[in-house]
């Protein structure tokens, strides 16, 4: 199956000097999920999670992914990583396709590419030491040495800042903070080259959230390891990444260096986005764009553009058919930032507070006709 | 072990009782001296320790914590919504629209809660029974505190659905919660709050499970409701940015206490206790990037060790002499305006430094090594 | 705005640590002392005080059934004969009184415990080993074998209790107690492998059992290690109160007469021997072994409630 935004990717987008090698590569990804019903639990219909994902991400890099729920971003984060396998497409590590390696193999490049979750209490089994849960991965990956492991358990715990003699201590003896540097703790014993932080400080409080971005970029820093930073809060990716990937519905809508992201946003979801990001500064009260209605469901998204029933551009472009009819392609509208939009050009800035000026900010519960 | 003291005589929560003036009357609610206690098996947590604010008619008040600082718990005891036991009011008088309302009978409280005084949860789907239809549950509210007919409950119902943006309300209100999203639910709930014109709306943390573009439907209603019918608005929420956008003014707290008030701009821009410093200086959004974030070093205290003297300062990057032994009251900089830190008290007014090493209280929490 | 003093790594320490910490750390709150989640499961037991009041009760049943009939003055197969019509009320010499044929009830009671606690524990046991295997095999596997175990849970369901007893009866013989406890464990092994089969879908979801898998553990190790391990929770409650049922139920089988023989010394024999005593008057032939039933089945319950509560993954210390 030819995917036109698999070419349409340019191979050294943005390069900076010592980042053009590209660590991983997702071809055309695609994850369904069957929905099972009637009489007969045959497949009436699919999730579709994942609908046709590409990028590159960069060694040393932080790759932003940011969408709101149901958008497919923590099915992606799995995907990527094979914890799920796609029902099409493929990912490459430093080359190499997953999909070709066999179970052995597959499971010592785990070793090399790691995922830190968003629940710190979830994340970590209540009855084990802290010393099996970062340890077991190394027993996994054929270190047979207790006392190696247990060097490099604690080597990882004094990375994380936590102290080296917690090995002993159980999960429910720590806070929330804690357990995610565990967590990291854990991924990060294998010597990973790849993490994929999927929410990883969402469920954090705000002055533990700091605590834990700071870490993660100074482990970057030390490690020299590369990120896949799933979140839905925007102020954090815009903090953290290098370059950012908006994802709607199961498909990218913008893929943009951070500046250019969040100087000039080219896809409208991506503009409500950013208008719809609370400000701190209290003296700040613009006009918010507000979107319509609600986020569709991703067994049944909507035709063409899968934006199209709740784009204020579409609006007020006076519902052109191509955004019902056709689903535009993620195509690179200059300097290497890529929108998925038949109108891409007429974004801006200025023409979302137009739109904001005049929106009846109570009447945005239903979604846009067709 | 616990440094709570437990206050002597009869609890306050009972009628009768002897209780302070009333505030005047442009002030609808009037918090004074709070304190609501758990009793759990491992001993007593002081939720909340002392919480003293006010919030006049028509006024937007944001009362920020990060979590297990007491601000929910402040909210559920102006609603008169903990459980005793194993929760507590321990002291303090709550003043609303003239009348004390701690020292009500139940029915009292009853009438005014959903009517005078109501309340927007966090979780839409846990805070609307799912055996009832959402017109069903607003017509309820109705009913329960105006004397109309099924059918005048009913139109009201609808009519609020309306107002709250909800397209096609009448089809609308025959529906189950679980037929309708986040944030309809959300809606919903908002038309609850508001279908007896109530004096007072406590929204605790309303947007905090939506995602952001729902948020900023949700954040704007609000506001435009609350412009709408001229309630007072008591906003609770952990997100600086949230209530930047939102009210007027703001309170923080920390450990069961407030640490600082004042108006929306004082506070975020020019804030005077480290505590508020350092949650502004840490958000992202504050930060440049490639920048460090600024960071609060350390944890909450664990409520059964409660540092004695002032509670943050086992994290506190500006703890001085008087810090660690005397807890200092908000002290009162400006009209409105109060920040609790011994930094804001001129040098006479501060506790006279003791000896650090011959401290007399086993200090349960561990020190850190200053520089 | 002036800001606090502007941190670097070292100072944002907050660990108290002996050793320099070299990264910002957050550690100022950690008990002293580090118990895993089964002696703090313990601790939660010790404190509940209905669970201390009925395992007091259990052991002391326990204690008698062991001890008992060695220390019990009368032989019970002595039969001296009665004294009066229906036998003696109870008495110095006889404490629970004597039945019509002149034997102790009190031995009896003793004698009966033996048999009918063995019942219940076996019988038990039985359910629950098998039980967990079987819910176990489905939970992990899925699919076709997990339906397919699943519909052998149900006609397990189906088969009625009476008639597996009269069937097992031509096996075993007439009253025998290894029957009873087969046809017991045999019909309620579906009810353990069904709590298993939950336990361990929802258990495969959680993020440390993804965690797990992302760092290459094997299913196996998983299957043991992660999922068993915190699955066995609520089974042993219902283990637990799945004994004091058994034995409730060999007492309702041996009272119409399909269980253990009638000669000898259960509690549901006493019961069921007392049917006529009852109309006479002679209240202690079903009086104590009645009780004896409910102390037992009472205690194992406040033991069943305590493991509840202890064993409940969100209480906290």
């Amino acid at each position: 199956m030819s995917d036109p935004q698999a070419s349409a990717l340019p191979a050294e987008a943005h390069a900076e000097p010592g980042q053009t090698e590209v660590l991983v590569s997702a071809k055309g990804l695609v994850k369904y999920f069957p929905i099972m019903g009637g009489l007969l639990r045959r497949k009436i219909g699919d999730v579709k999670a994942v609908d046709g994902v590409s990028f590159n991400i960069h060694r040393g890099e932080v790759f932003g992914l940011v969408g709101e729920s149901g958008c497919g971003k923590t099915t992606l984060g799995r995907t990527v990583l094979y914890l799920q396998r796609p029902t099409a497409g493929s990912v490459e590590v430093s080359g190499r396709d997953l999909s070709s390696l066999k179970p052995r193999e597959l499971r010592r490049i785990r070793s090399r590419i790691q995922l830190i979750f968003q629940d710190p209490y979830g994340s970590l089994n209540p009855r084990m030491p802290v010393s099996d849960i970062i340890g077991e991965g190394l027993l996994a990956q054929g270190m047979k040495s207790h006392a190696a492991r247990m060097k490099k358990v604690e080597d990882s715990l004094e990375a994380v800042g936590l102290r080296r003699d917690y090995t002993r201590r159980y999960p429910h003896e720590f806070s929330g903070g804690q357990r995610q540097r565990i967590g990291i703790a854990r991924a990060l014993a294998l010597d990973p080259e790849f993490i994929v932080c999927d929410e990883a400080v969402s469920a954090l409080d705000v002055s533990i959230q700091s605590q834990i971005l700071n870490l993660l970029l100074d482990l970057r820093r030390e490690f020299n390891l590369t990120y896949l930073f799933i979140a839905h809060n925007l102020s954090v990716i815009e903090y953290v990444s290098d370059r950012i990937a908006v994802m709607y519905l199961g498909k990218l809508v913008e893929v943009a260096m951070a500046d250019q992201l969040f100087k000039q946003p080219r896809h409208p979801y991506s503009v409500a986005l950013l208008s719809a990001i609370p400000n701190p500064d209290p003296r700040v009260r613009r006009k918010r764009l507000v979107l319509r209605g609600d986020v569709p469901s991703p067994a049944n998204p909507p035709s063409g553009c899968r934006f199209h029933t709740r784009c204020w551009l579409r609006e007020k472009l006076g519902n052109p058919e191509q955004c019902s009819a056709i689903d535009p392609p993620l195509r690179d509208i200059g300097e290497g930032q890529m929108t998925a939009c038949h109108f891409a050009e007429q974004v801006g800035v200025q023409a979302a507070s137009e739109v904001a000026a005049t929106q009846s900010v109570i009447e945005t519960a239903a979604a846009l006709p067709d | 072990m616990s440094t709570v003291v437990d206050l002597e005589g009869v609890s306050p929560v009972a009628e009768g009782r002897a209780v302070g003036p009333p505030p005047p009357a442009d002030v609808l609610l009037d918090v004074r001296g709070l304190k609501t206690y758990f009793h759990v098996m491992d001993g007593t947590v002081a939720a909340v320790d002392g919480v003293d604010f006010q919030l006049k008619r028509g006024e937007t008040l944001g009362l920020v914590g990060e979590s297990g600082c007491g601000k929910s718990v402040t909210s559920l005891t102006i609603m008169r919504l903990i459980d005793i036991p194993p929760g507590e009011i321990v002291a303090g008088e709550i003043w609303f629209d003239g009348r004390e309302i701690l020292s009500l009978p139940m029915a009292e409280t009853r009438k005014i809660r959903g009517a005078d005084m109501s309340m927007i949860f966090q979780e839409p789907m846990t805070s609307l029974n799912p055996v009832f239809t959402v017109g069903n549950q607003i017509a309820e509210a109705v009913k329960a505190h105006r004397q109309v007919s099924n059918r005048g409950a009913w139109n009201r119902a609808v009519e609020m659905l309306a107002a709250v943006g909800i397209p096609s309300p009448e089809q609308r209100a025959k529906q189950y919660p679980h037929e309708l999203s986040g944030g309809m639910r959300q809606r919903v709930m908002i038309a609850m709050a508001l279908s007896c014109d109530p004096k007072l709306v406590i929204a605790d943390e309303p947007t905090t499970a939506l995602d952001v573009t729902i948020q900023a439907q949700i954040l704007e209603l609000i506001k435009a409701m609350q412009q709408r019918t001229g309630a007072a608005l008591l906003l609770i929420t952990h997100d600086l940015a949230v209530v930047a956008e939102t009210v007027q003014r703001m309170a923080v707290m920390y450990a069961g206490k407030i640490v600082e008030t004042g108006t929306a701009e004082d506070v975020l821009l020019d804030p005077k206790h480290p505590y508020t410093q350092g949650l502004i200086t840490s958000i992202p959004s504050n930060v440049p990037r490639g920048q460090r974030l600024n960071v609060i070093r350390g944890t909450v205290p664990n409520p059964f060790r409660m540092p004695v003297g002032c509670r943050f300062e086992p994290r506190c990057p500006l703890a001085f002499e008087p810090c660690r032994d005397s807890d200092p009251p908000l002290r009162t900089l400006d009209p409105g305006r109060r920040a609790a830190c011994w930094l804001q008290y001129p040098l006479s007014e501060r506790p006279a430094g003791r000896d650090a090493a011959a401290s007399s209280q086993p200090v349960t929490t561990e020190r850190v090594a200053k520089r | 705005m002036t800001l606090p003093i502007q941190s670097s790594v070292a100072a944002e320490t907050g660990i108290p640590s002996v050793e320099p910490a070299p990264r910002e750390g957050v550690d100022v709150e950690v008990s002293l002392e580090s118990l895993n989640q089964w002696q703090l499961a313990l601790r939660r037991f010790l404190r509940h005080k209905m669970a201390l009041v009925g395992l007091t009760v259990f052991s002391a049943i326990v204690l008698i059934a062991i001890i008992g009939p060695i220390v019990a003055p009368y032989n019970p197969l002595n039969i001296p004969g009665a004294t009066r019509m229906g036998g003696d009320p109870p008495s110095l010499q006889h404490l629970f009184g004597t039945d019509d044929a002149g034997r102790d009830v009190y031995t009896n009671v003793v004698n009966g415990a033996h048999i009918s606690l063995a019942i219940g524990l076996f019988s038990t046991l039985i359910a629950g080993i098998v039980g967990i295997i079987v819910g176990a095999i489905a939970g992990a596997a899925g699919g076709f074998t997990d339906n397919f175990l699943m519909r052998v849970v149900d006609v397990t369901f189906a088969v009625p209790l009476l008639f597996l007893i009269l069937v097992a009866a031509v096996f075993f013989g007439q009253g025998s107690m290894i029957a009873l406890i087969l046809v017991f464990g045999l019909l309620q092994w579906g009810l353990i492998a069904r709590l298993v089969r939950a336990q361990f879908l929802s258990l495969r979801e959680t993020d440390f059992v993804e965690a797990a898998r992302a760092v290459g553990v094997s299913n196996l190790r998983i299957t043991f290690r992660h999922i068993l391990p915190n699955a066995l929770g609520p089974v042993i409650v219902v283990m637990t109160l799945l004994m004091a049922s058994n034995i409730v139920l060999e007492a309702f089988v041996s009272f119409l007469n399909f269980g253990i023989a009638a000669t000898e010394a259960t509690w549901g024999n006493a019961l069921s021997n007392s049917q006529n005593a009852m109309g006479d008057g002679n209240w202690w032939w079903a009086f104590f072994p009645g009780m004896a039933i409910a102390l037992t089945v009472i205690s194992i319950n406040f033991i069943g409630d305590g493991l509840h509560d202890a064993l409940d993954p969100r209480a906290r210390l």
